[in-house]
């Protein structure tokens, strides 16, 4: 049995039957920690107690207590997920020292299916970012080529999973926070809609685009994991009942009649031609299974990015506005006076480009400019929603690029924010919409970086676009290649 | 300007009331006043990195229900803002609370108006938000610290119109206020505990002018008396800064009631930016008109209900009547015993006589009241029945509001029942008569006050426990 080849999926089977023992899978997954973890950096938390939980969850699934398809299987929690006595960090120096005394809904929701947690991914600082280089504790790096990011903000959730360091991981999506790494290291990803997985516990960027989801290495395992976490919560009020993910459904699912509708919008300047061929092929591919895919416009996508900008950065600004140096989280060492404290906590706690977005968000949220800016933007959002309903009375999914570019390399983007920005286009208004949509791996580039294809689709419909993943990976191998950095896989 | 010019004074109020639900607006902790320092909190009280608040809906039905009692339109849809401001007693560093649909609007409340009639205050709007938390100084290590007990308390803000003239219509606003919010339940309305507070906007300008002059925001008055007397301290600080030619600086004022004066806070020009937004943590609240309708219906009798029934239906004078409906612990004292087969002006009587009074000397509120009100009416009923005397039973109520006790058993361990033998009556003014020959000789002489004398004498041989108009037809009778 070769675990490195086993998806979340393959690994909970062959639990349930006895062929191995959770306690040796996590084992096997401490060791790919320790063999790749100083490469690629995507643990900022290794838990010292896995094989304890390990066997707590063996015997648990013996005693027939656990019985979801996941239960024993070693996962990974992106560090902004509270973990009950586990540090959360968010990848700010802010928070370096903070262990909540509460666990999010989500985590809670995955350890009662059978989760054995392995620790804490890397990520940009507070999620904010494409690169996961803006974390205090070190940029997470590209399995596929450690001299490119591995895409941000859940950069260490998608490169854990490439990497075979832990089977599927929980990341958070406000912008593309899922998707785009999910793109740029070849691993699948999906953003559920708005409302559908609660938020308790996931320290906030921007309230009401954040989303929790799974990035795994194929499409029924996202679907077996959203299943267990799609619950509605009354901790959290924005939550909604849903029908949940089928797994049976997803699996059994025919793309055959399936209208897909793709933006031609989405193809304009800034699209690498590598990108945009592999998403054409794609499309050629579910055409060829019996879908119809048919071009449509939709000039409201211009308007995602700026309107994304300042709802995020304004949110951002308030909820950021709790780590004060008061309670809990970093302190400044010497400080005058009350307003000295803060200032010195703040400035010597946050990195660059989370004080660049509070100081957006302070800018278009102050007096005198919220109509300019927060109240356009909240129409625009109106609108895209608009475009989009109107979209989805035609199209069963709408199919487009993840990302302009493959992953970039390290250091690129990170001193030209806007370029930065830029690269959020496709994935930012679906946050906008509150619709669900994944990262399905499709091809490569000419040096070898992996492309994802991102398949969109109406609300509550997390079935229908896994299902369309999952029919897409049983006729490509596309999710099945070992990344170019890893030993032997 | 000319110190001849006779000036108005204009007042618009600002009242925080926080509501009687058992648990905070946006968690489960208990909302009990007191407790030891961060007790009361857990973290979604303490604005821990991750959590949500969850809306404990009776804030809605409470707010709605203050609102059709204060006359208010009820927003149908309503909607959370966010203020945010960096303070350590605020753990978010914003509060959540209702800027742009605040849930009602448009009410108004009738008070006495100076000079007579009645007047209408316009209240502006209602809104929900929560409480703060608390900091505390420490002289010892010199340090501050934060008590979080109170933070998330559930609060009402009551926005006035500015119609206030004078100190004495606020006050009387006030207790209008309290008195409602009392009745219908949504409040206890103790200012000492902080639950209901009064921000003062207060300007002047000469008399018959119809612009308002800048105003100044009171804040920190913590009793009705501390409030009229910042209303009279402000308003001649602000016409003497007029008067001597300056201008008044729109600005936040401390009232210090020790020092008798109001100090500068903030100014307007570092006021600050509250960068409000809608609150993307809660779903916008419906309410819908059935519910409006429902909690209309299920409103009790208000006070100004309940006044004009008192002096219709049962004879008290509007005087008293306004008196007793000002507090809904009052009421109850009034209308428990009047249930109990007592009649009303007897304890319409005792309420304005003795309770008034003792309230007064110990410097309580009517809901600090602790004796059992059946107390008053069993006391009633004694005298009635002549088991003891009007000013036995004066001294008896001392003992019952101060100690709480059971006025019948005191009556009986304290040996107090007026002496009903008229035989032992006699025998003991006999004693009084032959003892004081002087006076008896003063009376026979045709001095009426030597009978007082005597009759004061023989009511203390009786330890106060006869009648005394027993007492004097004895008297009289023994003197020819």
């Amino acid at each position: 049995m070769n675990l490195a080849d086993m998806t979340a999926l393959e690994l909970g089977a062959a639990i349930k039957k006895g062929e191995i023992s959770a306690v040796e899978a996590a084992k096997f997954s401490l060791g790919q920690i320790d063999k790749y973890n100083s490469r690629f950096s995507c643990f900022v938390t290794v838990q010292d107690d896995v094989l304890q939980r390990a066997e707590e969850v063996q015997q648990k699934i013996t005693s027939g207590e656990y019985t979801s398809p996941l239960a024993g299987v070693p996962m990974g929690i992106k560090d902004n997920m509270c973990q009950k006595g586990i540090q959360t960090s968010c990848g700010s120096r802010m928070l370096g020292n903070f262990k909540p005394t509460y666990s999010a809904t989500a985590v809670e929701e995955i350890m009662k299916a059978g989760a054995v947690p392995l620790g804490k991914l890397n990520m940009d600082e507070f999620a904010m970012g494409s690169t996961s280089e803006t974390s205090y504790f070190g940029a997470t790096k590209n399995p596929w080529n450690v001299n490119c990011v591995p895409g941000g903000s859940s950069g260490g959730s998608a490169a854990a999973v490439a990497a075979g360091e832990c089977f599927y991981a929980l990341g958070s999506d406000t912008g593309g926070s899922i998707r785009q790494p999910a793109s740029f290291c070849g691993v699948t990803g999906i953003k559920p809609t708005y409302g559908s997985v609660s938020r308790f516990g996931l320290v906030a960027y921007a309230s009401s685009l954040d989303q929790i989801g799974p990035l795994a290495r194929n499409a029924a395992d996202c679907a077996a994991v959203l299943g267990e976490i799609m619950k509605q919560d009354k901790k959290d009020n924005t939550s909604v009942a849903t029908k949940g993910v089928a797994l049976d459904a997803v699996l059994h699912t025919d793309v055959k009649g399936m209208k897909i509708g793709i933006p031609t919008d989405f193809f304009g300047e800034g699209l690498d031609k590598e990108v945009a061929a592999s998403i054409e092929a794609a499309a050629k591919q579910l055409e060829s299974m019996g879908a119809t895919v048919e071009k449509f416009d939709m000039p409201i996508v211009k308007y995602a990015i700026p309107a994304y900008y300042i709802i995020a950065s304004a949110e951002a600004s308030s909820n950021l506005s709790r780590y004060d140096g008061i309670k809990y989280g970093y302190r400044a060492d010497d400080f005058e006076d009350l307003l000295d404290l803060y200032t010195k906590s703040r400035s010597e706690g946050f990195g660059m480009e989370v004080k660049r977005r509070i100081m957006l968000g302070c800018f278009v949220l102050s007096s005198g400019y919220y109509d300019a800016y927060y109240r356009k933007a909240l129409q625009a959002k109106a609108l895209i929603k608009g475009a989009f309903d109107k979209a989805f009375e035609k199209y069963d999914l709408i199919l487009g690029p993840v990302a302009p570019t493959t992953a970039l390399k390290i250091g690129e983007n990170l001193s030209d924010p806007l370029k930065m920005y830029l690269g959020d286009i496709y994935t930012v208004m679906i946050n906008l919409a509150g619709l669900p949509a994944a990262s399905v791996p499709c091809g490569f580039d000419g040096k070898g970086m992996p492309v994802g294809m991102h398949l969109i689709g109406n609300y509550f419909d997390e079935t229908k676009i896994l299902g369309a993943a999952h029919a897409y990976q049983q006729v490509t191998d596309w999710h099945k290649r070992t990344p170019t950095e890893l030993e032997n896989r | 300007m000319a110190k001849t010019t006779s000036w108005e004074i204009v007042m618009g109020l600002e009242v925080h009331v926080e509501l009687a639900t058992k648990t905070k607006i946006f968690c489960s902790c208990t909302t009990e006043f007191g407790g030891a320092p961060n007790t009361h909190c857990c973290p979604v009280c303490t604005g821990m990195p991750g959590v949500l608040p969850s809306l404990n809906r009776q804030v809605v039905n409470y707010a709605t229900r203050a609102g059709l009692a204060l006359n208010c339109e009820i927003t149908r849809y309503n909607k959370f803002d966010r203020k945010n401001y960096f303070y350590p007693d605020l753990p978010k560093a914003y509060q959540i609370s209702q800027l742009y649909l605040p849930i009602c609007r448009n009410g108004g409340v009738e008070i006495e108006a100076e000079g007579g009639g009645k007047k209408i205050i316009g209240i502006h709007e209602i809104h929900m938000e929560e409480d703060a938390g608390k900091l505390v100084h420490d002289p010892w290590t010199d340090s501050t610290m934060v008590d979080y007990n109170r933070c998330g308390v559930p609060l009402i803000e009551i926005v006035s119109e500015p119609d206030f003239r004078s100190a004495n219509e606020v006050i009387r606003y006030l207790e209008k206020l309290k008195a409602i919010l009392q009745f219908i339940g949504v409040s206890d309305c103790k200012m000492q505990e902080g639950s209901l507070r009064a921000d003062i906007n207060l300007s002047v300008r000469p008399v018959g002018s119809d612009k308002f002059g800048t105003r100044t925001e009171m804040k920190n008055m913590n009793s009705f008396k501390a409030i009229a007397r910042a209303i009279n301290g402000e308003s001649k600080r602000q016409i003497e800064v007029l008067e001597e030619g300056g201008t008044v600086k729109q600005e936040t004022r401390r009232w210090d009631d020790n020092k008798d004066a109001s100090f500068a806070m903030r100014s307007k020009e570092d006021a600050q930016d509250y960068k409000y937004f809608p609150e993307p943590d809660l779903i916008p609240i419906e309410i819908s008109e059935e519910v409006i309708e429902e909690t209309r219906k299920n409103l009790p009798e208000l006070p100004e209900a309940k006044r004009q029934r008192y002096v219709g239906e049962l004879g008290l004078s509007e005087y008293d009547a306004a008196q007793i409906t000002t507090s809904k612990y009052l009421v109850a004292l009034f209308e428990e015993n009047l249930a109990a087969g007592y009649p009303a002006k007897e304890l319409a009587n005792w309420i304005m006589g003795e309770v008034m009074r003792m309230l007064s000397d110990s410097g309580k509120e009517p809901e600090e009241m602790a004796f059992d009100y059946g107390y008053l009416g069993a006391l009633i009923g004694m005298v009635q029945r002549s088991e003891i005397t009007r000013n036995t039973a004066k001294k008896v109520f001392k003992a019952v509001f101060e100690e709480g006790c059971d006025p019948v058993k005191y009556v009986e361990e304290h040996n107090l029942k007026t002496v009903t033998d008229t035989g032992a009556v006699k025998a003991a003014i006999e004693e009084v008569v032959a003892a004081n020959q002087k006076s008896v000789d003063e009376y026979k002489s045709g001095k009426e006050k030597a009978l007082q004398y005597l009759i004061g004498q023989s009511m203390r041989a009786l330890r106060g426990k006869a009648d005394p108009q027993t007492v004097t037809a004895i008297l009289r009778e023994l003197l020819g």
